[in-house]
């Protein structure tokens, strides 16, 4: 008697949607006892969406839901929770001033802080290779070792499923082998797991199968072990990934970023101090800083944008000139242009239009008169330039940033700072979040001005970003910068080694353990 | 039935103007129910609070000529909340510009009124500001809350007032009552309208709306503090000094809140009394609010916010009901606009709540 | 020499008696991520509250318990605006204290003027009479103990219950709270109506044992100095304690100096507990590092939970 196994989970016909958009559309999705399940699909394709309908934060407008093969409704996390669904958000629900054990605590129902939790915490910690001490504040704890409390949390409830959102952005490689050893080890005993990603090789590396999305709808359904790269993206994005057109080195240019032995204490009692940095930008080309959130990033580009001043005032020199001391609208005034790493609320304010948006950075543009007063007619015109030049969908210069995509509104902040003319820029992520015909054109947008002679900056995550765009690199790693190297001269396992901390290069690099294809 | 606020995509801009209205008319509302559980007759308790007092020319008078040290707190305030900066002191700043103005007025009662008069208006403006400089600096300097700080500075304001009229400025001649000599003619603010008591000050209020509105509006530095307020790490992007902002938010509602209080001594009071303010500078709160921080609406909330004191007095004497009925009316006045607020960026939903074999038998049919 | 101090202490007590309770309902309050400054309204409503009720019924802890549930009842009208209608929560909170000072005033003029048997201090059989230890630990109004009973209740359940650290958890990251699925809004309605509790119970021992009186605005700021002795205890229910006694201690120093016949006019005198504040706030702020530590970090912010 053959009898075909029961689907862990299944989804029939999943329907959501939001006063704008349809996030999730007639979604069909099965994944069996033990088996590594991606969920693939780029920013906005409606992948978050949907495991919120599985953990019962979001409930469906229609479409049926079998655990184990019974038809039900998960309205509440705890219901879910108490089905054996865990899930690991994206943005991790910590408590940076409570404790491990304290976090922990929280989120099992009926659970009390004290000795018998902490001894649960360390077996099953150690058990799956992701070591923790339950008495130590969240606070103190690294981003991936912050992963772990997530993880084990999900883990102490001993899940039938477990559900993972964009787990490896926050990830150096290493933390990431050690990751998807846990994932196998769970999916050995037994455990299914739902992985959400957009990142094509991890997916081919680590799962079993791959569901692909694409703006609400599931395009494609395959085991991503037999699929090239090139076919899953074009599953992803419904054609080939365009790439950037690269001049070769252009002439340079006079704009010129130089940082001499930084170092800074960091003003959040929970940021990371910078340690001796040392970095030239010349004009004509881009330099990438690569690594991991967290490692002082923030602090070194608040540094350099000028939303912290520093002491020594020659540590930074823009263009020739001490600028520590200098505030953002004085180095603005030298040349210096900055996309922030947040749109909302820091590169533009959701509240006010477009318009608006453009006179908080560019009003050095003949935007104001003499005696302070706004000149509404130049505003305007500069703001719909913008739009104009960067191909920004939108209903106006009158409408508010905030009706924006998050692609289009990046690329007005984008577009506006590039419109300043600046000589030395400064890019922090930004691509992140960010659909990918939009993140192409920036990336576009920086390298023109790259070939325009401008010295540029960009700092990033992705890997893949800096290795199309830059022509030298860094790795940012706990406050010190590496020194820089030609992008050519260098690859993903050698930056891998940069964030894990090792400034030499030699020996065998760490290489993720796979699966032999079948 | 489940009744639940969503989230609108846009701020509602019919709300954002009716919102106010709505607001003051569910005051006149309640003031009907509190008037009938008061054992009044509504109606008539309705025509001495609300219309009796504007009904002749010196009631007109009246009613601008308290809307003055509104407007002028008001808008102070309202250029320090829309940069998140929250004075919450004006009551004291204005007492301290009442004390500084009324002490140049005692101190040189010979002085042209050409020449005095500005001169005071100039040094209430000055003690204003440097009553608010205390919370800006303490803010600034050592990151203490502004709300907390002006607020304490409003107790020591008043009782540094009690203690000049008490002792110091005392009217040698006033019968041992703690008030100062009253002022002279040249000390005190022309008449406007005959036959009211409506002075300049008013025009002056009505100037210094104007200019905030210019500079709210039409202003780099006006945008910035809009931009502080909404966003402050936008404002730190674009180079927007968080200190100053706190700085011009802080004093820029001293200074006027020091001219309203010598609007006051120089105008209706003519002398310097223990207590120069029935509160205006906690009403002014509410009307900066109630007129939406903007100049405008600052403007008309003033008018209503001078009416209810004006309805106040009258219901004391016709009425016969205690004083703190205006002050009743301020505080539901508020709590209506705060409740009608909602709606500009929230809408209400009615949801019908299945039963659960109905939701079964929805998702089967799927 | 002895006496004399033993009297001070008790008067030291007594007047911070008055903060600890006002002050404690607030850190519970804000501890969930609410910041209500309806303080000084809520107390002058748990104050005419009660005196109408003793005034009326003769039973003064009849009053008390009507003051305490006044406090409780008005500041709902906080907890719906800012945590069901999103409003803000300065503004509101100001509001409720206009409008708790304005109600009361109203409210109470038919009993200005009225006097009420206050309540008394404890009387131990055998324990108060004994000399020097009677009078320091058994002669305090039945108010003093019962606070220092809120204080324990206080600490052991911010610190000591499940219930506790659900609600420490809501005011550091209510959104984390939600994910994880807790009620964030039902507990924050429960902390606001605590505070508000706790000031009418704070109104009503000035009214019936401290003062003891009616008067329109009898609290005279201590609302916002409760509000201050928050933060200046970093918000930690030990330090609200010693805070609120020296506090006492400096209102006392204004009827000691008038005993002495010092040459202050009694107006500056006055001033000492709103400057005393205003000293204690800048220098408590500086330290940003501890405040973030210890300070709710959505404290606040409206929540609104997004599905």
């Amino acid at each position: 008697m053959d009898a075909a196994p029961v689907p862990r989970l299944q989804l029939s016909g999943i329907t959501k949607r939001f006063p704008a958009v349809v996030a999730n559309d007639g979604i069909d999705l099965t994944v069996m006892p033990g088996e590594i399940h991606a969920v693939l699909g780029e920013n906005g394709a409606g992948k978050s969406t949907l495991v919120k309908i599985v953990y019962g934060v979001v409930r469906p407008d229609a479409g049926t839901i079998r655990w184990n093969g019974e038809v039900l409704v998960v309205d509440s996390p705890a219901k879910a929770r108490a089905l054996g669904i865990g899930m690991v958000f994206q943005q991790f629900s910590l408590f940076e001033t409570l404790t491990v054990a304290e976090n922990i605590a929280l989120a099992l129902d009926k659970s009390r802080v004290g000795r018998e939790l902490d001894t649960r915490i360390r077996e099953t910690s150690t058990r799956y290779g992701l070591a923790l001490d339950p008495r130590r504040h969240i606070h103190t704890l690294s981003v991936g070792e912050r992963q772990r409390v997530e993880i084990v949390r999900c883990l102490l409830q001993t899940p039938e499923l477990l559900i993972m959102d964009e787990p490896t952005s926050v990830l150096t490689p290493a933390a990431i082998g050690t990751l998807f050893g846990t994932l196998r080890r769970l999916a050995d005993e037994g455990c299914s797991i739902l992985y959400i990603s957009h990142k094509l090789d991890e997916i081919r590396t680590l799962c079993d199968r791959a569901t692909v999305l694409r703006a609400g709808r599931v395009t494609g359904n395959c085991d991503p072990r037999r699929q090239s790269s090139a076919d899953l993206a074009r599953m992803m994005i419904g054609h080939d990934l365009p790439h950037p057109q690269h001049r070769a080195a252009a002439a340079r240019g006079d704009g010129l970023l130089e940082v001499r032995n930084l170092s800074l204490a960091a003003e959040d009692p929970f940021g990371t101090d910078l340690r001796g940095i040392d970095l030239r930008v010349g004009g004509g080309e881009i330099v990438g800083i690569a690594g991991i959130s967290g490692n002082g990033q923030k602090e070194l580009i608040a540094a350099l944008a000028g939303e912290r001043l520093i002491d020594a005032a020659d540590a930074i020199v823009v263009n020739g000139i001490p600028a520590g001391q200098l505030d953002a609208a004085a180095r603005r005034a030298l040349g210096l242009c900055y996309v922030p790493e947040e749109r909302d609320g820091h590169g533009a304010v959701p509240e006010m239009s477009l318009e608006e948006n453009a006179l908080l950075t560019a009003y050095g543009q003949q935007l104001v008169t003499r005696w302070g007063l706004i000149r509404q007619r130049a505003v305007g015109a500069f703001a719909q330039a913008t739009i104009a030049r960067f191909d920004v969908r939108t209903a106006g210069p009158g409408a508010a940033a905030r009706s924006l995509s998050g692609g289009n509104l990046q690329k007005f902040i984008v577009g506006r700072e590039v419109l300043q003319g600046p000589r030395v820029m400064i890019a922090a992520q930004p691509t992140w979040g960010v659909d990918i015909g939009a993140s192409a054109e920036i990336r576009q947008a920086l390298i023109d001005l790259r070939d325009a002679g401008v010295a540029v900056l960009l700092v990033s995550e992705e890997l893949e970003e800096l290795f199309e765009v830059c022509d030298k690199v860094a790795v940012m790693t706990q406050g010190r910068l590496s020194p820089v190297r030609a992008i050519r001269e260098t690859d993903a396992e050698e930056l891998g080694l940069l964030m894990g901390g090792s400034f030499v290069t030699s020996g065998q690099p760490p290489s993720f353990a796979t699966r032999d294809p079948p | 039935m489940m009744i639940s606020l969503e989230a609108r995509s846009e701020p509602s801009r019919l709300m954002a103007w009716a919102s106010p209205l709505l607001a003051a008319a569910a005051t006149l509302v309640a003031g009907f129910v509190l008037f009938s559980l008061l054992g009044k007759n509504p109606v008539d308790a309705f025509f001495v609070f609300f219309i009796e007092p504007v009904a002749t020319r010196y009631g007109i008078g009246e009613l601008l000529l308290k809307s003055s040290p509104l407007m002028l707190c008001a808008l102070g305030l309202a250029i320090g909340y829309r940069a998140n900066v929250w004075n919450i002191g004006a009551e004291g700043q204005l007492t301290i510009g009442a004390i500084c103005g009324g002490g140049l007025a005692l101190w040189l009662p010979q002085l042209n009124g050409a020449l005095l008069l500005p001169l005071m208006i100039a040094a209430g403006a000055a003690g204003g500001i440097a009553w608010a400089a205390i919370p800006a600096w303490l803010r600034t300097r050592f990151n203490a809350n502004e709300i907390l700080t002006s607020l304490m500075l409003v107790y020591i304001a008043v009782l540094a007032l009690s203690y000049l009229v008490q002792e110091p400025w005392r009217d040698p001649e006033g019968f041992n009552f703690p008030q100062s000599s009253l002022f002279g003619d040249n000390a005190m603010l022309p008449l406007l309208l005959p036959g009211t008591r409506l002075n300049v000050g008013f025009l002056l209020a009505v100037a210094v709306i104007a200019a905030g509105w210019l500079f709210t509006a039409r202003t780099l530095a006006g945008f910035r503090m809009r931009v502080a307020g909404l966003a402050p790490r936008a404002a730190s992007y674009a180079g927007i000094s968080t200190g100053r902002t706190v700085w011009i938010g802080m004093l820029v509602g001293g200074a006027t809140a020091g001219i309203a209080g010598v609007g006051e001594v120089a105008g209706p009071i003519g002398q310097l009394l223990p207590s120069i303010s029935p509160g205006y500078g906690f009403a002014a709160i509410i009307v900066a609010f109630v007129g939406r921080l903007h100049p405008l609406g600052i403007a008309l909330a003033s008018l209503l916010m001078s009416l209810l004191y004006l309805g106040g007095e009258a219901a004391q004497i016709g009425l016969e009901l205690p004083s703190a009925v205006t002050r009743l009316f301020q505080g539901m006045l508020l709590f209506f606009l705060l409740a009608t607020d909602v709606f500009i960026g929230y809408r209400l939903r009615f949801r019908r709540n299945p039963g659960p074999a109905a939701a079964a038998a929805e998702s089967l049919a799927r | 020499m002895i006496d004399h101090a033993i009297t001070l202490f008790a008067l030291t007590l007594a007047a911070g008696t008055v903060l600890v309770f006002a002050a404690l309902g607030e850190l519970v309050t804000e501890k969930a991520g609410v910041l209500n400054l309806g303080v000084e309204g809520m107390m002058l409503v748990g104050a005419v509250g009660a005196f109408i009720v003793a005034d009326d019924t003769g039973h003064n802890w009849l009053g008390v318990l009507a003051g305490t549930l006044a406090g409780g009842a008005v500041s709902l009208i906080f907890a719906v605006l800012t945590l069901s209608l999103m409003a803000n929560q300065v503004a509101a909170g100001l509001a409720l204290s206009l409008f708790g000072i304005g109600l009361s005033a109203f409210v109470g003029l038919t009993h200005v003027g009225h006097v009420v048997d206050p309540i008394a201090p404890l009387a131990v059989p055998v324990l108060s009479g004994l000399p020097v230890v009677g009078r320091l630990l058994f002669g305090h109004s039945p108010f003093v103990y019962l606070s220092l009973v809120l204080f324990a209740l206080v600490q052991w359940f911010l610190f000591g219950t499940r219930a506790g650290l659900i609600l420490r958890a809501i005011g550091e990251s209510p959104q984390s709270a939600h994910a994880i699925g807790h009620k964030v809004i039902a507990v924050r309605y429960a902390a606001v109506a605590f505070g508000g509790a706790c000031a009418g119970l704070s109104g009503a021992y000035m009214a019936l044992a401290y003062a003891p009186m009616w008067t329109e605005g009898m609290t005279a700021g201590r609302g916002w100095i409760a509000l201050a002795l928050v933060v200046f205890a970093n918000w930690k229910p030990s330090r609200v304690l010693a805070g609120a006694y020296l506090f006492g201690a400096v209102t006392l120093v204004q009827f000691q100096a008038q005993a002495m016949g010092v040459a202050v006019p009694s107006q500056f005198l006055a001033m000492l507990p709103y400057v005393a504040t205003i000293v204690v706030l800048a220098l408590i702020s500086r330290d940003a590092t501890a405040i973030r530590l210890n300070a709710p970090a959505s404290l606040g912010r409206p929540f609104h939970a997004d599905t």
